[in-house]
């Protein structure tokens, strides 16, 4: 139905999806996707952006090889070494945060060498804590931090903002920017926060509703992460003049 | 505290109607206990309970291993389910006397026979159990350990053993209660010893104070089991649960 294979590390991110239809609880087939193709060069952050239930977690999670019931072609860059953020934390609520990620790194990482990541996203205090015990946003942030342990070429994420509160995103997004700039890694990301994508991404995939299909893209100028608020408001401004049905709210939740 | 006062008063009402009645049928505590202590030193008593306790941990080590095995086959893939179910169904309601007749007189009247017609008797019960933890394991929790490459003894230590604990810890439970009663009924019907076998050959005899003494040490070491190993274990495993509330 579909072929799926990865590249060289340095291999674009390639997904097409002709067509991924969900049987609903009345048994009912629904077509949430339909002639789909996003393509993101290697080492650079795409960012999907479209109204709550377009099918953007869909899309992550055939993108990480979790959803083999689609029509279409995936091609992932790297040797498969995939570092995903769900929508949910998804921790093992059995394990210590340190656990949850050591559980996840590869043969050749060692713990004591992601001290600079624990500390980053503030984790230090919280190893020995159990994730029952933690926060939505410090959840998150293991999440994150689970995430990029793995060393992944790859890494998808799925609104990591979201229901934070103001500051603690704020703080996550520019973690998130170092941590993209301190490794080479092909990221998408998945927000519907266009402020977000903008600070976060070199280029923008915007979704339409169901079924879904790209209706715009938008490569921003380099560098990413180190955009000011006015470059961000302009950009925003040529995203809501540009991008059909953004300004009338059509894209928006 | 509560415990040991009920359990003291029940030890005092068996004491006042022994003594009231004087009879052989209702020996006093005292006699029991002097039987007890008699049996223990001749090494009598430590031998019985010996060859139960074996038996017992046969039949749920075999009970076990295959009925999670089965169960968690059952409640994770719907075609095992739909194909074993019947079977399962029908050995639910075969009743414990039946499944121990077949198995002695088809195995034979030896030791095979014995725990094999003990296993069968829990095996369903822990199939059941099993079933309903692997229905009940988060799929989310599944995804993640398939995106992050977790080897599949990883998977089954981190992600699938702690979801299923509680289901396992209920089943051992209830299981080392169950089996170690129909290990009784086992010894009794074709057994030349074990606690089963000492009962039956009283019980021609009316000899009450064997009996009781017998039964009453058996029940203390199965409590003892369950308060000294069954219950830390499911402490254990149920540490993060607490810390987290
Ligand atoms: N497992 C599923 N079964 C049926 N419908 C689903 C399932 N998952 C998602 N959907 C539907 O597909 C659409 C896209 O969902 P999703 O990808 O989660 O959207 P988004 O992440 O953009 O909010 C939604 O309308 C949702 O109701
Ligand atoms: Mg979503």
């Amino acid at each position: 139905m579909n072929d799926a294979r990865t590249d060289g590390a340095a291999g674009p991110l390639e997904i097409r999806i002709d067509s991924k239809t969900y049987v609903s609880a009345e048994g009912q087939a629904v077509e949430v996707i339909r002639d789909l193709t996003l393509r993101l060069d290697a080492f650079s952050v795409g960012a999907l952006i479209g109204p709550s239930g377009c099918g953007k977690t869909t899309i992550l999670h055939i993108a990480a090889g979790l959803d083999p019931n689609f029509i279409g072609h995936l091609r992932i860059p790297g040797q498969g070494r995939l570092g995903v953020v769900f929508q949910e934390p998804r921790l093992l609520p059995w394990r210590t945060v340190a656990d949850n990620i050591r559980l996840v790194l590869p043969p050749e990482q060692s713990f004591d060498q992601l001290d600079d990541l624990i500390d980053t996203l503030g984790l230090g205090a919280h190893l020995t804590h159990y994730p029952g015990e933690l926060s939505l946003g410090l959840a998150r942030r293991v999440a994150i931090a689970r995430a990029f342990a793995v060393q992944p070429d790859f890494l998808l994420l799925d609104e990591p903002f979201v229901s934070l509160d103001v500051a603690v995103a704020a703080r996550l997004r520019d973690e998130l920017t170092m941590l993209t700039q301190r490794r080479q890694v092909t990221t998408l990301l998945v927000t519907h926060d266009l402020e977000d994508a903008i600070q976060l991404a070199d280029r923008l995939f915007f979704l339409s509703m169901r079924p879904a299909n790209i209706i715009a893209e938008m490569a921003l100028p380099p560098p990413r992460g180190a955009r000011d608020k006015a470059t961000i408001d302009e950009i925003a401004e040529q995203v809501k003049s540009q991008v059909p049905g953004y300004a009338s709210g059509a894209a928006r939740t | 505290m509560a415990k040991v006062l009920s359990l003291a008063a029940l030890l005092g009402l068996w004491t006042l109607v022994a003594w009231l009645t004087q009879s052989p049928l209702l020996p006093s505590p005292m006699r029991v206990g002097e039987a007890i202590l008699v049996d223990m030193q001749s090494g009598e008593l430590p031998f019985q309970m010996a060859c139960t306790l074996a038996r017992v941990v046969a039949a749920f080590v075999i009970a076990f291993t295959l009925g999670v095995a089965a169960g968690y086959a059952m409640g994770r893939w719907r075609s095992v389910d739909r194909y074993a179910d019947p079977w399962l169904v029908v050995l639910l309601n075969l009743p414990a006397l039946v499944i121990i007749i077949f198995a002695y007189i088809w195995i034979g009247l030896n030791e095979t026979a014995a725990i094999v017609a003990v296993a069968l008797n829990k095996l369903p019960n822990v199939i059941v159990v099993t079933r309903e933890g692997a229905r009940s394991l988060d799929p989310n929790l599944d995804e993640m350990a398939r995106a992050f490459r977790f080897s599949w003894q990883s998977k089954l230590r981190n992600v699938i053993m702690p979801q299923l604990a509680p289901y396992l810890a209920a089943v051992s439970r209830s299981g080392l209660a169950i089996i170690w009663k129909i290990v009784l009924v086992v010894e009794l019907l074709g057994r030349p010893n074990g606690v089963g076998f000492v009962l039956g050959s009283s019980f021609s005899l009316f000899d009450m104070t064997r009996i009781l003494s017998y039964a009453i040490s058996f029940v203390a070491l199965m409590l003892a089991i369950e308060t000294f190993v069954v219950q830390p274990l499911e402490r254990r495993t149920n540490r993060w649960r607490r810390r987290a509330a």
